[in-house]
C-alpha cells in the first residue's frame, strides 16, 4: 500500500528539528560530558567540562543556542519506498524548514550563496540534503546541524590495501592530532571505512548520529572503536585543548564493502557539540 | 582564591604582567570581528583607508553572534577558530591591537607580531556561546552592518572568563599543555 504524505509535514518537523537540536543535547552525549567530568585528572580541563555543563543547562532553560556556530543544516531522510510524497517538492519543503526554523528560532545564519563570492543567504539555506530509500512506508527525518570549527577539520584518506588496519589507525589518529584545539574538544570522530570516495564520507558523517553508548554491530569494528577512543585520549589534547585526558567522547565507525584496489578512510570530526534530532512520520 | 579581573582595553603593564596558563575575568570594552570584517579591515587598510575601530590597546574577540532574542543584548557568543585570522593578525598587532580572544592554534608569524608589540592572546571556552553570553551586557553594531553576524560589534563585557594562551613572551599553552596528560 502506497502512503500519501504531505510535504508540508516535513517543513514543520524539520523547522521544530533545527530548533531541537541547537538547543538540547542527545542524552547519550549529555550522560558522556558528565562522566567525563567526573573522570578528568586536569583541573584546567574540569573546569572547561563544568562550563560546558553549565553551558548546556543555560542553553536548554533561557533558548540561547549551546553554540553560537548553529551550523549548516544537515538533513537526513530515509524514505520508505512506499512513500508518496504530496503537496510541494520535497526538497524545497526541506529548506522552508530550515529557513523557518533558522529565522523563527533566532539561530544563526552562516550560509553564503557561493564558495567564492560569498554572500550570506541570510536564511541559512539551503540545507545539505541525503535521502535514502529504505523498505517500509515511514520517513525518518534526522536534522544535525554541523558546526565548522570541527567540520574544517575533517580528512579523507585514499589509503592503499597494503595500509592496512594500521594505516586506518594511523588516519584517524592524524585527523584528531591535527584538529587539536581547534575542533573544540572534547570531540565526537566519525569515521568511514570502506566504499568510495563520497559513500565514506557520507559514512563518517553518518556515524555522528548514532548513539555514542552503543557500539557497532561489527566485533572488530567496536574492538577499533574502543581502541581509537583510549589512543585519542592518550594524545592529552584535553578539554578545550588545555591539557587533560578527554579529548573525545566517542569513536563512531561505520564501515562499507570496497574496491580491490582501495581502503577509503573518512574522518569526520565534531565537537563536544553533536548536535542531531530524530523524528519518524 | 579571588578571580583575577583584568581591565579591557588591555595596558601595556596588565598585557606584560599576563603570564600563559593565568585564568581572567575580562571587563570592560571589546570589539567582534571575524573572517569577513577581517578581510574588509585588510582591504581598507591596502587602500589606505581608516579602520572603523582603533586598535590601540583593544581587544578583538573572534566571535559572531546568533541573534538576540527580545530583551536581551546578544544571542550565542562563543569564540571561533582564530587561526583562520592569522594572515590578518600581525598587521593589525602592528597597528596597536593588544589582545585577542579565540580558540586554537596561530602561526608563527602571530607568535612574532604578539612577542613584539607585547600582546596576548586568550581562549575561551569554545562551544559555551549560551554561557559566554551571560557575560556580555551590551552589544551594538559599529561597522560593516551588511555582514550580519560577521559585522563588527562593540561589547561591553563583565567578568568574560578567558585563559591565557599565548603572553606577550610568545610561551604557548597549547603547545605545553599536552604533554602532561600524554600516555
Amino acid at each position: 500500500m502506497v502512503r500519501d504524505i504531505d510535504v508540508k509535514l516535513l517543513t514543520d518537523n524539520i523547522k521544530e528539528m533545527c530548533i531541537e537540536a541547537t538547543h538540547y543535547l542527545s542524552p547519550d552525549m549529555c550522560a558522556a560530558l558528565k562522566t567525563a567530568t567526573e573522570n578528568e585528572e586536569s583541573p584546567l580541563g574540569k573546569q572547561v567540562l563544568d562550563s560546558l555543563s553549565e553551558n548546556l543547562e543555560i542553553a536548554g532553560k533561557e533558548m540561547i543556542p549551546i553554540c553560537q556556530d548553529t551550523g549548516m543544516a544537515v538533513v537526513f531522510l530515509e524514505i520508505g519506498q512506499d512513500v508518496h510524497f504530496v503537496g510541494g517538492n520535497v526538497v524545497d519543503a526541506v529548506n522552508e524548514g530550515v529557513r523557518r526554523g533558522y529565522v523563527e528560532g533566532y539561530l544563526r545564519k552562516s550560509v553564503v550563496g557561493d564558495p567564492i563570492e560569498r554572500i550570506n543567504t541570510k536564511d541559512n539555506t539551503p540545507a545539505i540534503l541525503h535521502t535514502e530509500i529504505v523498505p517500509g512506508d515511514k520517513v525518518k527525518i534526522t536534522v544535525s546541524p554541523k558546526g565548522f570549527g570541527s567540520e574544517n577539520k575533517s580528512r579523507i584518506f585514499m589509503l592503499t590495501p597494503a595500509d592496512g588496519i594500521e594505516g586506518v589507525k594511523n588516519a584517524i589518529l592524524t585527523a584528531v592530532k591535527d584538529a587539536g584545539p581547534n575542533a573544540c574538544p572534547p570531540m565526537v570522530v566519525g569515521v568511514g571505512i570502506g566504499g568510495t570516495f563520497e559513500k565514506c564520507a557520507y559514512m563518517a558523517k553518518k556515524a555522528l548520529t548514532r548513539d555514542i553508548s552503543v557500539a557497532s554491530e561489527k566485533a572488530w569494528v567496536a574492538d577499533l572503536e574502543k581502541e581509537m577512543l583510549e589512543k585519542i585520549n592518550n594524545t592529552g589534547i584535553g578539554p578545550g585543548g588545555l591539557g587533560g585526558r578527554t579529548t573525545a567522547l566517542a569513536v563512531n565507525i561505520n564501515t562499507y564493502a570496497t574496491h580491490i584496489a582501495g581502503l577509503p578512510v573518512a574522518v569526520n570530526i565534531c565537537c563536544h557539540v553533536n548536535r542531531h534530532a530524530v523524528r519518524e512520520l | 582564591m579571588s578571580k583575577n579581573i583584568v581591565k579591557v582595553p588591555l595596558s601595556k603593564e596588565d598585557a606584560k604582567s599576563l603570564k600563559v596558563g593565568d585564568y581572567v575575568y575580562l571587563t570592560g570594552t571589546i570589539y567582534s570581528a571575524r573572517d569577513a570584517a577581517h578581510k574588509r579591515m585588510s582591504e581598507a587598510l591596502a587602500k589606505g583607508e581608516a579602520l572603523p575601530i582603533e586598535m590601540q590597546g583593544n581587544v578583538i574577540y573572534y566571535m559572531g553572534p546568533s541573534p538576540a532574542r527580545e530583551g536581551r543584548p546578544i544571542g550565542s557568543a562563543g569564540p571561533t577558530t582564530s587561526g583562520r585570522m592569522d594572515a590578518y593578525a600581525p598587521t593589525l598587532l602592528d597597528l596597536g591591537l593588544r589582545g585577542m580572544i579565540g580558540k586554537g592554534k596561530r602561526t608563527n608569524e602571530v607568535k612574532d607580531a604578539v612577542v613584539r608589540n607585547g600582546a596576548v592572546y586568550f581562549a575561551a571556552v569554545g562551544g559555551a556561546g549560551a554561557l559566554l553570553s551571560h557575560c556580555i551586557k551590551k552589544a551594538q553594531v559599529v561597522a560593516y552592518d551588511d555582514l550580519g553576524p560577521e559585522a563588527i560589534h562593540k561589547l561591553e563585557v563583565e567578568e568574560l572568563p578567558a585563559v591565557v594562551v599565548m603572553d606577550s613572551e610568545g610561551n604557548d599553552l597549547y603547545l605545553t599543555a599536552t604533554e602532561k596528560y600524554k600516555r
